[in-house]
Parts: structure tokens; C-alpha cells; sequence
């Protein structure tokens, strides 16, 4: 034993058994969100019960299972609940998603193995998603054209072919408004906030004032033009209906232009699913949300979070490396320099919702607020910059993730031998171009260490940001087609805050549960994206300057 | 019992003592040199020959090396570091306030222990000093470029791959690309701080070869710890010893009459 200890195999059991339980935690972290996440997509079976309750009441029930446990049968006998027969020590009990959320309440509910009679699958029942309320389940019987009622063979072609019809209106709708009444709205705006500015500057002539008029009067018409093309759209798109008979055996009739997409989930072959789940994933990475963000995807999110990551990045690297040159090059090797140094570290360790607070305080109402009286005093009371937005947290980011840079920075110029500093020096060159030209590209592979680290650390931060610029539902990406293209001073989307709010603020838990998952799971990727792509730019950085070891 | 090939040797013979002021390439005066409490040289005070070798032998930790590096004011870079005394390029004090080091670096030039390319390009790293001077005319640089590597010796090797990353080459090649950036910005002075300790013997020949030519262009001061090499490439010869300049005098006599006793000592190999 003693010999056994003294080989040295105990030490490296231990340091082994270290690195795999580390990464069994990362991988089974990975695999469980990863799984759960993209599980969501996978179109579920639809099934049909036929209930009977405790009462002798007999009820039909369409939807997917969402879930299964098991309840002692003591617990449900204290819920009041009451079994003809004795069902044994344990119930199975289904979670069960019933869609059709406006004609049943809610669109969840819990059956009882005991009380159903019977289970089946038929091929016939279609899942309608909708704008609106969620799911719809039920056998589409017919289609209704401009309020005729076709007497249809194919029900299930027909209606795709009408739904595809409404979907390319109604999105061609969305773009319209979007783009081009956008655009009008913005310019309107331009118009309005022009006009403040001379009545304050007391520049507004009776000629101006006639001239802006003019312009705005022009915007409105093409605006009315617009707008009637939108309502054109939109009742074209609203011009066919499906009737539907859902589970209460009742004939529903849905408007077309609610419905997103109709599958018959039963009749769906292997290849069939997987095609279904690539459109889902893919509507998810690409759509805006829908429904208190608990439907459709989460693109503004996804777009939220990089814009910021990458803004942040370009404003913390040139900072935290300068900052790092001057510590590590001019300053005096001093006391002072070395409380500089641990209160940089120590930044680090501040939690960051003080960063958060600062950003409030400083960024949002001193600065922005400055920017405003300064720059903006026309949109006064509004705020322009005065308000949280995308800069302001990609300013408090950069100050919390500065240290990071800072630190790994001067670990670089450290590293970088004195015999290259010398032998640049000993060509006639000053202290400041042998930086430049040599010691800077050198260190780039450890400033890229720290903006990993940054990037890494930034990117799943939600804490401050929930003060300074991230919302719910932002109606408008940082960057848009309106000139100057760039709106720094907007709120944004981001996927950390998204987690919080579907999983926590949404006001259909269930429904929102595995959307927690996908968005968590696209959130790592998003970061593990960011560090790839950063990571393969020190490789190649490191490759260009190798250092001097040989 | 150092034999020494007597065809590499200068003949034309100085008085060290009385050098001509058009003949002095350096002049070091009464040179004292500090870090901190403690004191490396000792009221060096000699005359450097110009187009000429002249090398600093001695123990480890004799100040040769420090000496060496006063010549281009390296020494700046360290901290804590004190000089007193003079030393004289064209008349002028080069520790006067108003010298730019800069531009007394690129007048004394510079070639260390270790190679020390820079993570470039063969060319990048010869065309360095250039560029530096604000020189970026292609056609100016080529010819600089092919010039010094042809200078340097290793032209032959490197014409073909001049934009490979020098990190690519022997570590005598490295020395000798080393030696070519040095000489492209042509420097009056070229100082070698034990430019071959870190090379192979074939490589090591390659250099003093290297050397012997380089004195019709440049005055060389090399630093070595190799009395042969001393011996076969320098015309002059400085023996140091704790920090004092014990004698100085060519090579010849050094080698064979010196007129100390430490001299002998350290020649005949009694210590160091």
C-alpha cells in the first residue's frame, strides 16, 4: 500500500478522476439542454382518447403527451379524488397538450390512466398553428373560399395550397409594414423632431415651417398609399377560412389568415419528421416571437446578443490593451502600480449587478442623459440616449470584462522575450515603434485570450443588462434600413434575459418549458460560436508569431 | 599553446596608447558603471580602433559584456543602472542629455548572444531598420535587402524563401540574418555580444569568417569567451577582469608577450 502510494498512481487516479468529472458536468449539461432543446422541434404524435370519469361521464380528448408520472394513489384519494376500483399502489397520469386554447380554458391538463377508456392515433387529425391561441388540434373537414363552402375530395391539399396563399400575403403584409410604412414612420419622425429643433433654436420661419409641412404632407400621401395596400393584403389574406371539427366534436371555423402551418403529425413518415423538425429549428433560429414571446422564434434575441458581444468587444480590446501597455511598459515598477494592478484583478470579482447600477447611473442618465440636453434637446421629454440601450450595455459589459482584457494583455507583454525588445532597440528604434512594430503583434494571441475570455464572460451576462438596455420585446433591431443604419441608442433582444422571462414571466409555463431549454441550448451555442471563431483567430495569430523558444 | 594563424592577423600594427583622432573609431573615457550598490567596471578608459576587430575577452562576469553594451547605450534599459565617464563617437559624448539614442543605435549596431530574429519575414526582419526610417520605396528596400544578406553571408541560402518567417532557418543562419539586419541601416559600428555561444562549431566558423570581411566596412567590437575565436578574428585585444581593463593591447602580443600577470594567468588558462 505504501509502495503504492509512493508510485505516484494515487495522484494521478485523483487528477484523472478531476478532468472526468468535469467533463462528464459540461457534457451532461450540454446533452441535456441540447436534448431537451432540440427535442422540441420533433413533431410529437397526436392521439385521441376516449375518457370516462368517477361520475360515468364520457368525453373525447385530442392532443400530444407532454408529459408522464407516476402519483400514489393515496395522494389523489386525499385530493378528493374517487376511484370505482382499486387502482393499485401508483397511477400513471399524462400531462396532456390540448391546444384549442380559447374553447377549453387551458390548453394543459392532466388525464388519469384509470380513466381512459381507450387511445388512438388517427391519421386524419391535423395540428394548426396559429398566430394566435396557440395550437389548434382536429380534423379539418373543409375549406371555405371567399365565404363558399367547397365541396372538397383532397381537404388536406386544398387547405395547404390556401394556407400557403394566406402565409405569402400575410408575410408580404408584414413586410410591407415593416420596411416600407417603417421607413415612412421613421422620416415622419425625422420631419417632427426637425421642426422641434428650429422652433427651439427660434429658426422656424413661416418658409420652413411651409417647406417641412410639404415634405410631411407629401410622406402622409405615400403613406395612405400604403396603408390601403397593407388592408388590401390583409383582407386578402383573411379572405379564406378552415372548418375544423375538434374534440368536443364541434365544427370550428378558423380564419386563414390566423394559421401559420397545418401537419397531419400521425401521417408523418421518419423523413417526413425530420423535415418538419429541420422547418421548426429553423423557424425558431429565424422568425420573431410570437405570443408574450412563448410562440415562433427568437431571431431579435440571437441578433441582440451578438450585436452587443461584438460591440463590446470593439470597445473593450483597444482600451483594456492600452490600459495594460501603459501598466506594463511606462508605468514606474512602484507601489502604486501594483495597487493599481490588484484593484484592476479585484475588479473582476465585483458582483455584476453593481456594474448594472453603475451603468444606470452613469452611462444611462449622466451620459445619455447629457447626449440629450446636448445633442437630442429636440425629442426632450422623450429620451433618445437617456434611456437604456444597446451602447449602454455594451459599455457596462466592457467595464465589467475589462479587467479580463487587461489582465491577459500584460501577461502577453511579459511573456515576449527581452531579446526581440532589444534587438528592435538596437536598431535604432524608439520604445514606441518597437510596441507597435513588434512587442503588440506579439502579444495579439493573449489580447486574444482575454477578448475570449470577455466575449465568454459578456455574453452570458443578464443581470446588468436587465438595467441598461435589454427588454422583452423590442420592436426594431439595432440596425435597420433607416439611415444612419446603426441605432446604438435602441433597446435590444437578448437570449439570457429571454431565458428569464419564457421560463419565468410567461404566463404559459408549461407551454414555455421547452422553449427554456432551446433557447439555453442556442445560447451556449452562440457563445461557443463567438469563442470558435475568436479561438481560430489566436490559433492562426499564434502560428504567425511563434515565439522565440527553440 | 594557442596557435595562431598569423594570415588573419593585421599586420599594420597601432600605438593603442596614441591612436590618431581620424583612426579612433571610439574612444572610452574614465568609464564607471553601477547598478545599484554595486560596481561592474572600473575607470575603463581605451581606444577603439576603426575598421578593425577588436574584442573584449575575460572571466565570466568580468564586465565585458556590460562594457559592450555601454557602446550603444543598451544599458539604459536597465534599471538602477549609474554611468559615469565618457565614451566618444566622432568627438561627441554620447551620454551627453542632448544625443538621441535612437540615433546613435542606428550608428552602433548590434548582435546578441542568442539570435533574435523577429516574428517576419526574412525580408521584413533585414529591411527593419529601413523601414524605421520611414524608407518604404520597394526598389530601395530590395537592393538594401539583397546587399546586407549578401554582406552577411547568406544570401546564397535565403534568395529563394525571403518571405518565409526567419524562424524557419538554422540557428546560424538566424545569427547571420541577425548580423545582415544589422549591417543593412550601415551602421559605423557593428558590437557582437558573444555572437557565436550559441551556435554549432560549423556555424561558429561561418561567423568569424563573416567577421574577418565585415572590419573593411565596419569597426567590429565583439565580446567573446573564447580566447581562440579571440584569438583568430580580432586584430585588437581587451583583457578584462573584475570590472577592470587589465590590458589592452593587438592581439599578437597579448597572445603571446602580454606584459600582466593576470593576462598569462587567463591566457595560459590558470583560471576564468
Amino acid at each position: 500500500m505504501g509502495k503504492w502510494f509512493k508510485s505516484g498512481s494515487p495522484w494521478i487516479w485523483m487528477t484523472g478522476g478531476a478532468v472526468s468529472i468535469s467533463l462528464i458536468a459540461v457534457l451532461g449539461l450540454l446533452l441535456l439542454i441540447a436534448w431537451r432543446g432540440l427535442s422540441y422541434f420533433w413533431p410529437a404524435d397526436v392521439y385521441q382518447w376516449q375518457l370516462q370519469d368517477n361520475q360515468g361521464k364520457r368525453s373525447t380528448l385530442i392532443g400530444e403527451i407532454y408529459d408522464v408520472e407516476e402519483v400514489p394513489t393515496e395522494r389523489l384519494i386525499s385530493a378528493g379524488h374517487k376511484f370505482t376500483q382499486d387502482p393499485g399502489e401508483f397511477v400513471t397520469r399524462y400531462l396532456v397538450k390540448t391546444g384549442n386554447r380559447e374553447f377549453v380554458g387551458l390548453d394543459f391538463r392532466w388525464i388519469l390512466a384509470t380513466d381512459i377508456l381507450e387511445r388512438s392515433t388517427p391519421v386524419d387529425v391535423a395540428m394548426l398553428e396559429r398566430t394566435k391561441n396557440g395550437n389548434f388540434y382536429g380534423y379539418p373537414v373543409a375549406v371555405i373560399e371567399k365565404g363558399q363552402r367547397l365541396a372538397l375530395e383532397d381537404v388536406e391539399g386544398e387547405l395547404k395550397r390556401h394556407i400557403a396563399r394566406a402565409v405569402a400575403l400575410s408575410d408580404e403584409a408584414v413586410s410591407l409594414q415593416k420596411k416600407d410604412i417603417g421607413a415612412i414612420n421613421y422620416k415622419l419622425e425625422k420631419l417632427r423632431l426637425k421642426e422641434r429643433r428650429f422652433e427651439l433654436d427660434g429658426e422656424l420661419t413661416a418658409e420652413r415651417k411651409q417647406q417641412l409641412a410639404t415634405q410631411a404632407d407629401a410622406l402622409h400621401q405615400a403613406y395612405l398609399v400604403l396603408e390601403k395596400q397593407l388592408f388590401a393584403l390583409r383582407d386578402e389574406a383573411g379572405r379564406d377560412a378552415v372548418v375544423v371539427r375538434d374534440m368536443r366534436g364541434e365544427e370550428v371555423t378558423l380564419p386563414l389568415d390566423s394559421v401559420l402551418d397545418v401537419t397531419y403529425v400521425n401521417d408523418l413518415g421518419l423523413l417526413g419528421k425530420l423535415g418538419h423538425w429541420f422547418v421548426g429549428l429553423g423557424r425558431f433560429v429565424s422568425d420573431d416571437p410570437r405570443e408574450a414571446n412563448t410562440e415562433g422564434g427568437v431571431f431579435p434575441a440571437i441578433f441582440g446578443t451578438v450585436f452587443m458581444v461584438l460591440l463590446m468587444a470593439v470597445i473593450v480590446t483597444p482600451f483594456g490593451v492600452i490600459a495594460a501597455i501603459y501598466l506594463h511598459e511606462y508605468a514606474q515598477k512602484g507601489a502604486i502600480t501594483k495597487m493599481i494592478r490588484i484593484a484592476v484583478i479585484n475588479l473582476a470579482g465585483v458582483p455584476s449587478i453593481v456594474y448594472g447600477v453603475f451603468g444606470l447611473g452613469f452611462f444611462v442618465y449622466m451620459l445619455g442623459g447629457s447626449l440629450d440636453q446636448l445633442f437630442y434637446p429636440e425629442a426632450l421629454p422623450s429620451p433618445t440616449f437617456g434611456s437604456p440601450g444597446v451602447i449602454w450595455s455594451a459599455l457596462t459589459l466592457a467595464i465589467l470584462t475589462l479587467p479580463v482584457v487587461i489582465v491577459s494583455t500584460e501577461e502577453g507583454l511579459s511573456r515576449i522575450p527581452s531579446a526581440v525588445r532589444q534587438g528592435s532597440l538596437a536598431l535604432g528604434a524608439t520604445k514606441a515603434e518597437t510596441l507597435w512594430r513588434i512587442v503588440i503583434p506579439m502579444a495579439s494571441p493573449a489580447i486574444m485570450t482575454g477578448l475570449i475570455l470577455a466575449v465568454a464572460r459578456a455574453a452570458g451576462e443578464v443581470a446588468p443588462l436587465m438595467l441598461v438596455g435589454v427588454v422583452k420585446l423590442a420592436p426594431t433591431l439595432p440596425i435597420d434600413m433607416n439611415f444612419p443604419f446603426v441605432h446604438l441608442e435602441r433597446k435590444f433582444m437578448h437570449l439570457g434575459f429571454h431565458i428569464y422571462d419564457v421560463g419565468f414571466q410567461s404566463p404559459n409555463v408549461e407551454a414555455a418549458r421547452p422553449l427554456v431549454y432551446a433557447t439555453s441550448f442556442l445560447l451556449v451555442s452562440v457563445i461557443v460560436a463567438l469563442n470558435l471563431t475568436a479561438i481560430s483567430v489566436r490559433n492562426h495569430l499564434r502560428e504567425k508569431f511563434r515565439s522565440l523558444e527553440h | 599553446m594557442i596557435s595562431i594563424d598569423s594570415s588573419v592577423m593585421n599586420t599594420e600594427q597601432f600605438d593603442l596608447e596614441n591612436l590618431s583622432q581620424e583612426n579612433t573609431a571610439l574612444q572610452i573615457r574614465n568609464l564607471d558603471l553601477r547598478y545599484g550598490e554595486k560596481q561592474a567596471l572600473f575607470d575603463v578608459s581605451m581606444k577603439i580602433p576603426k575598421k578593425q576587430v577588436t574584442a573584449f575577452i575575460g572571466p565570466s562576469g568580468c564586465g565585458k559584456s556590460t562594457l559592450l553594451r555601454c557602446i550603444n547605450r543598451m544599458n539604459d534599459l536597465v534599471d538602477n543602472c549609474h554611468i559615469d565617464g565618457e565614451i566618444l563617437l566622432h568627438g561627441q559624448n554620447i551620454y551627453d542629455k542632448q544625443v538621441d539614442v535612437a540615433a546613435l543605435r542606428r550608428n552602433v549596431g548590434m548582435v546578441f548572444q542568442r539570435p533574435n530574429p523577429f516574428p517576419k519575414s526574412i525580408y521584413e526582419n533585414v529591411v527593419y531598420g529601413l523601414r524605421l526610417q520611414g524608407i518604404n520605396n520597394r526598389r530601395e528596400l530590395d537592393e538594401a535587402a539583397e546587399r546586407s544578406l549578401r554582406g552577411a553571408a547568406i544570401w546564397d541560402e535565403v534568395k529563394d524563401r525571403l518571405h518565409d518567417n526567419a524562424f524557419g532557418l538554422s540557428g546560424g543562419q538566424q545569427q547571420r540574418l541577425v548580423i545582415a539586419r544589422a549591417i543593412a541601416i550601415e551602421p559605423e559600428v557593428l558590437l557582437l555580444d558573444e555572437p557565436t555561444s550559441a551556435l554549432d562549431p560549423i556555424s561558429t566558423l561561418t561567423i568569424e569568417e563573416l567577421i574577418t570581411e565585415l572590419k573593411s566596412k565596419y569597426t567590429v567590437v565583439i565580446v567573446t569567451h573564447n580566447m581562440q575565436q579571440a584569438a583568430r578574428v580580432s586584430d585588437q585585444t581587451a583583457f578584462m577582469y573584475m570590472g577592470e581593463l587589465v590590458e589592452y593591447a593587438d592581439t599578437n602580443t597579448i597572445f603571446t608577450t602580454p606584459k600582466k600577470r593576470k593576462t598569462e594567468d587567463y591566457i595560459t588558462g590558470r583560471y576564468g
